[in-house]
């Protein structure tokens, strides 16, 4: 077990440095001048390349990446060329409202998607389950930015009962959370209700009934219990794609956490602060998939780790 | 640049025959206001911030030698007591006025004004404004890192400060109210270091007060200001990180008070159609030319004569149409609000066959395929097809290049890259009102360079000298007579036809009921979007 994490733990640590060396290589291909950015319009050139010196963006690429991992390794991210501060404080200052958000949402998306695929793997191919089925699917296909939106005319606007986006109070997470749920409400609800059907057809289930449990005792002892496993691993993978979507709902809801620094940063081309974030989001997918990796055993003692 | 490389003075209604605003001097102080963005603010460090959204944050913490009349683009004293000017134009003396204090309390001396410009103009503060003070003396010895001080700014006495000039230079006084020259304390700055941006300290009539990031930023009124009666609100909110849409719908229902940036497109004919939103909505013009930039280093562009027929072949008015109306048809590089523009001057017509004429007089009867680069975010896309169109209704087959906006400032600014440009969304607003600003890094010699902003690669060294000659004219009763010469260097550069003037943009500011005040500060052409020193709260007491 123990030389399993390790391993992995070096395996996640590769990844990693060959994520930081892809963005890296690439935002360095952008044909964008940071120093002409930070100089501004009305710079000379001698102005222009005295940053790009102070930059040290004449180096050969490859030194450039180097330094920066230096610094990586002992937490310095660099400093953002437009907010002009420690992209470390910057992302330090927004990761409890991603964290947060992200949390509220995972729990949305399983109570929804859980009861959601119960309730359809019980009534299957009965009107209420092609119901739940439809809207799973709408759920899963619809851009978040939409989802947003229309929550926030609905919620905010029509109803004024929840805020018009911001963060604070418990009533600022409930739109933000369920449209970030929504879409793995979808994903949950389906592979919840097939993991369902799976298990009320194998043979305890059977025997548990001809034993003369009740139905309700069954579903609730044996059928949820067991079809609930598969779903719980997903989670920790649920965090790659949590990680996208924080970009889009966090913006439409002006949420301050890590998906709206990315995206002011992506549209201004704040290298520092794209390459902060990147290698934050990658760290925590990395993170994800290891943990949802060891929980599994954990909570299966069926399945054994080599 | 709408975004990154912002300049000051947008709107400008009121050149010229200069009207002051009606300050109200009786309106009652106290109240907020809340103001709406999309983007964290980036920096609050006078030396750094160059964007629509700081500019006028910087404007209402901190004040420099020279300001502006509310409302307008008259300089005024701000810092100062008054100035005055040698006879040859390079020497400039500031007398400054008694008892002004910082935020942190201590008093302003002639010492601060010599440490702030020094400041900004030491390469390693990497101010993106340092290039302003080239007129300097000793500017370009100091800027480049030598010696110890900037020899041309002297303190006379603890209140009187001497600024010698290398040539004589008109627009000198203007760069003195640039954001960039105000007046900041050493010890804060010291102290905060790097993070001076975060921590500002200056004299403005409002001070900051919090500033939580991706949040909002608050400023709360400043007691000891050295105007008097202002600011007239106790605090201004600004909240960050809202979508323009959801800010629009927060101040319909009552929970913002204006929208930093603007009214969305989509929403506009919505908005304006609505005599309830529309009686809140204010127009004013802006310092700004949106044009077409043909490379005259890269063929077919290098003859006068296809420059012109692609002049003649933009149908300006449908462009305009495709913004709903938020700009005005414009014939050369000047907006109509600056000081110099031609009224007389008729540009080139709309006139497709025309320009078919010219082109196969160019040698080009079956026309010719080139590239137009374009800024990929809405409307410039659909802009750009628009010119498109016009193009090949005169056989020019071009092509669409979509690109992230710094992908296209590149390409603009290499000799061979783009053969056209179309400049939405980069487009020059000037950064104070003066005609002379909108030559130099755009139409110049000086912009023709790898990495410059003059992207059509035009060098005419006749004009440059007579643009050097026209800003040396400091005297302030030939106001007239270098107006005219600036006047008649843009009508001659339509002679040569680097770009094609498409549309000044106007300015639409939509405010709530809460607030109020002259109308002119809703467009003030320093304060975007808002004079936020002189508005005051219909629910003050």
């Amino acid at each position: 077990m123990r030389n399993y994490v390790l391993r992995r733990l070096l395996q996640s640590a590769l990844i990693l440095l060959g994520i930081s060396l892809v963005t890296f290589i690439l935002l360095y291909l952008i044909p964008a001048d940071p120093a002409r950015q930070i100089a501004g319009r009305s710079a000379t050139a001698k102005t222009v390349a005295n940053i790009r010196a102070q930059l040290g963006l004449d180096d050969p690429v490859m030194i450039q990446y180097f330094r920066y991992l230096g610094g990586l390794v002992q937490g310095d991210m660099g400093r953002s060329y437009l907010q002009r501060a420690e992209v470390s404080v910057l992302i330090a200052g927004r990761l409890p409202a991603s964290l947060l958000l992200m949390v509220s949402a995972i729990v949305t998306e399983l109570i929804l998607g859980l009861t959601i695929g119960i309730i359809a793997a019980l009534n299957r191919n009965k009107l209420a389950d092609q119901t739940l089925m439809v809207f799973s699917f709408v759920s899963i296909s619809a851009p978040q930015f939409v989802i947003g939106i229309l929550l926030l005319y609905f919620f905010s606007i029509q109803f004024q009962l929840l805020p018009i986006g911001g963060y604070g109070t418990f009533a600022h997470l409930i739109l933000p959370s369920l449209t970030l749920g929504l879409l793995g409400a979808g994903w949950y609800s389906r592979m919840m209700r097939s993991s369902m059907i799976d298990v009320l057809h194998q043979d305890f289930i059977r025997t548990a009934r001809a034993k003369g449990i009740a139905k309700r005792q069954v579903i609730t002892g044996h059928v949820i219990p067991n079809a609930i496993l598969p779903i719980i691993a997903m989670v920790g993978i649920d965090i790659g794609l949590f990680m996208s979507g924080i970009v889009v709902v966090e913006s439409v809801f002006g949420w301050p956490g890590i998906g709206q620094l990315a995206w002011q940063a992506i549209q201004r081309i704040d290298i520092p602060v794209i390459m902060g974030v990147t290698i934050v989001s990658a760290i925590a997918i990395v993170l994800g998939n290891l943990l949802a990796d060891l929980i599994v055993p954990w909570i299966d003692p069926r399945i054994k780790i080599k | 640049m709408t975004k990154i490389f912002l300049a000051g003075l947008a709107g400008i209604a009121l050149f010229g025959n200069v009207a002051l605003a009606q300050v109200n001097e009786k309106a009652p102080q106290g109240g907020s206001m809340t103001v709406t963005y999309k983007d964290d603010v980036a920096t609050l460090d006078p030396a750094i911030g160059y964007d629509w959204q700081n500019w006028s944050m910087i404007k209402s913490l901190f004040d420099g030698l020279m300001g502006y009349e509310p409302g307008t683009t008259k300089l005024r004293n701000e810092l100062s007591a008054s100035n005055t000017i040698s006879t040859d134009g390079t020497i400039h003396v500031f007398k400054m006025k008694n008892g002004i204090k910082f935020h942190n309390g201590r008093e302003i001396t002639a010492a601060d004004v010599k440490y702030s410009i020094e400041r900004v103009t030491n390469p390693k503060t990497q101010s993106p404004g340092a290039g302003f003070f080239g007129m300097i003396d000793g500017f370009d010895s100091w800027n480049a890192g030598k010696g110890s001080e900037l020899s041309g700014v002297k303190v006379i006495d603890e209140k009187t400060v001497e600024i010698k000039l290398s040539r004589p230079d008109a627009t000198f006084l203007h760069v003195m109210a640039l954001n960039f020259a105000s007046i900041v304390p050493k010890e804060a700055v010291d102290a905060a270091g790097e993070d001076f941006g975060r921590k500002p300290v200056g004299s403005g009539a409002f001070k900051l007060a919090e500033w939580t990031p991706g949040q909002r930023v608050v400023f709360e009124a400043f007691d000891e200001y050295h105007r008097t009666g202002v600011p007239k609100l106790e605090n201004v909110t600004f909240e960050i990180g809202l979508e323009p849409m959801v800010a629009l719908l927060r101040l319909q229902q009552g929970m913002a008070d204006t929208l930093g940036d603007g009214i969305p497109p989509a929403q506009f004919m919505q908005v304006m159609n609505d005599p309830n939103q529309s009686k809140n909505v204010i127009e004013g013009g802006q310092l700004h030319t949106g044009y077409i930039t043909m490379n005259t280093r890269m063929a077919p562009f290098d003859n006068v004569m296809v420059r012109k027929a692609v002049n003649m072949a933009i149908n300006k008015d449908r462009i305009v149409r495709i913004i709903n109306g938020r700009a005005v048809p414009a014939n050369q590089p000047l907006p109509p609000t600056m000081p110099g523009y031609a009224k007389d001057y008729k540009g080139y017509p709309f006139d497709p066959e025309g320009a078919k004429i010219m082109l196969s007089d160019a040698g080009l009867a079956n026309g010719f395929s080139t590239e137009l680069f374009v800024y990929n975010t809405d409307p410039n896309p659909r802009i750009a097809q628009a010119i498109q169109q016009d193009l090949s209704a005169i056989g020019i087959k071009a092509e669409i290049r979509n690109l992230a906006q710094a992908n296209v400032i590149a390409a603009g600014g290499e000799p061979d890259q783009a053969p056209m440009i179309w400049s939405g969304g980069m487009a020059w607003i000037a950064d104070f009102p003066d005609p002379s600003n909108f030559y130099g890094p755009i139409l110049g010699c000086a912009g023709a360079v790898q990495g410059g902003w003059n992207w059509s690669w035009y060098c005419n060294e006749k004009l440059d000298a007579r643009a050097a000659e026209a800003d040396s004219m400091t005297d302030p009763s030939k106001i007239a007579e270098r107006e005219a010469a600036w006047r008649q260097i843009y009508v001659d550069i339509m002679d040569d036809a680097p770009w094609v003037p498409v549309f000044n943009e106007q300015r639409f500011t939509f405010r709530s009921d809460k607030i109020d005040g002259d109308g002119t500060l809703f467009v003030d052409p320093v304060h975007i979007p808002v004079n936020y020193d002189y508005i005051f709260s219909t629910q003050a007491k």
